[in-house]
């Protein structure tokens, strides 16, 4: 590779980064936030119907409820369990899968069909197989979530291991680097942004996934209580533990994922 | 001291290289020079290690250092880290080279906040810290002004007359091979031939 085009690799890398949260970004997401609540308080008050079309000041009181009591802590500990247990299993099968299918073309020739196969067949279709051929358990809930969400993992990471640089590659030979320095110094950073969208892709998929799982065979977890809320036609309810766990979720995105990702892109916003 | 005894390098069907012996001896400087895609780069990564699908034999030194074409930084790594990760050497050897190569002071700076020219003198860093007995130099001047390469040569030139590694240059600059070279060679032809140069010109100290 010249070094013209190894400038301009490191010109785009650069342009992709998110800028860091300001003050005025947060502002805007709190204001942005607010209008939406705005909004749904306004049409619930139009529709005048707080049994089908319940607004903030309903849900709310009830979430508040639910969070003092404690009653939704047990079920939200339950989801996030399964969501934490899924997410491993899935990232390690898929990233390990990924990297084999990315280091041999051939066998990937071959594989790739099967991919799309996987990767086709609805997520409802693997929950109802995977209770049926394991049983009505955790094990096979937690199977369920993570076998959606491997192939997507092991697509991205495969892509990630197809474009490392042959240039590195050649100068950890050359200065005979052992296969550990050359994992965590040469191969590793460049499958950093790989993982990272797989794992914010990941984790957008499974808690909707696990959420169905619940819904379909778990007495307990927040999906459990969507249940429950269906069979007595709760909407309040349902909006209450949805909006608990929309908020749980994206705390875990802006206060594990986000941090992580931008201190592995640190080299390249200075 | 490296021996290459090549009887051919080929990719599929096509002969890119065809038979060549070369030899060079500690502190000696092959250049080698031939029209573009005439396989020089090959021929350098078969001398580096890179490549071990040839037919034939190499005798190279375990220590073995390359200067690329383009600069070949991790740009996740800060610049000493660049300098210590490949080669083993401790932070206080790599701060003491970079320093040498004019770079002191950037040693906490990431590849990515160099300038074209900085960044092959980490590259160049990279290869004399950690003392090799064989070094290829793959155009390790490319694209860069004519002061900046005059700056270079001179460096490349001092840290070789001090380490004395078996070198092998390949350029497409008269210049740089006539200031480096204690040897000159032409890599043409089809598949290509290296032919040695007989008026040999003998460096003083060499």
């Amino acid at each position: 590779m010249s070094s013209v085009a190894r400038t301009g690799l490191a010109r785009t890398a650069r342009s992709e980064v998110p800028k860091p949260p300001s003050l005025r970004g947060l502002f805007r997401v709190l204001a942005s936030l607010a209008v939406l609540v705005l909004l749904w308080a306004g049409l619930s008050a139009l529709l005048a119907d707080p049994l089908r079309a319940p607004g903030p000041q309903q849900v709310l009181p009830a979430l508040w409820q639910g969070i003092v009591s404690g009653a939704i802590l047990p079920d939200l500990a339950a989801t996030l369990r399964r969501v934490g247990l899924s997410f491993v299993l899935a990232m390690a099968a898929g990233t390990a899968a990924g990297i084999v299918l990315g280091l041999m073309p051939r066998l990937d020739r071959w594989l790739d069909p099967w991919l799309t196969v996987f990767n086709t067949i609805p997520a409802l279709v693997t929950i109802v197989l995977c209770y049926l051929w394991i049983g009505l358990n955790e094990s096979a809930a937690i199977a369920a979530v993570a076998l959606n969400k491997v192939p997507l993992v092991t697509l991205m990471l495969r892509e990630g291991v197809r474009v490392l640089d042959a240039d590195l590659a050649a100068m950890a030979q050359v200065y005979r680097m052992g296969w550990l320095a050359r994992l965590r110094h040469i191969v590793l950073p460049q499958l950093v942004p790989h993982l990272v969208s797989a794992a914010r892709a990941g984790l957008a998929l499974i808690w909707k996934i696990v959420l169905v799982v619940e819904f379909l065979g778990r007495s307990d977890g927040i999906g459990f209580r969507l249940h429950l809320d269906f069979q007595v036609f709760d909407i309040t309810g349902v909006l209450a533990n949805a909006l608990a766990f929309v908020a749980v979720m994206l705390a875990l995105e802006a206060l594990l994922i986000a941090p992580l990702a931008a201190r592995a892109a640190r080299w390249r916003t200075q | 001291m490296i021996a290459l005894d090549l009887t051919a390098k080929s990719f599929g069907a096509t002969q890119v290289l065809g038979p060549m012996r070369l030899r060079v001896e500690p502190g000696e400087v092959l250049g080698i020079s031939g029209p573009s895609g005439a396989g020089k780069s090959t021929l350098l990564r078969i001398l580096a290690g890179i490549d071990r699908r040839f037919e034939g034999g190499l005798e190279a030194p375990g220590r073995r250092a390359m200067v690329f074409q383009s600069p070949t930084l991790m740009p996740w790594r800060r610049v000493i880290d660049n300098v210590t990760i490949p080669t083993g050497a401790t932070t206080a050897e790599a701060a003491e080279m970079l320093a040498r190569v004019g770079l002191a002071g950037l040693e906490r700076r990431w590849p990515g906040q160099l300038s074209l020219g900085q960044a092959r003198r980490v590259g160049i860093a990279r290869a004399f810290v950690g003392r090799p007995e064989l070094l290829i130099l793959d155009e390790p001047f490319a694209s860069l002004d004519a002061e900046r390469i005059e700056d270079l040569l001179a460096l490349t030139a001092a840290l070789i007359a001090e380490t004395r590694p078996a070198v092998v240059l390949a350029s497409h600059a008269e210049h740089e091979l006539a200031t480096l070279a204690t040897r000159r060679a032409r890599l043409d032809g089809r598949p290509a031939r290296l032919i040695e140069d007989q008026r040999e010109r003998v460096r003083a100290g060499s």
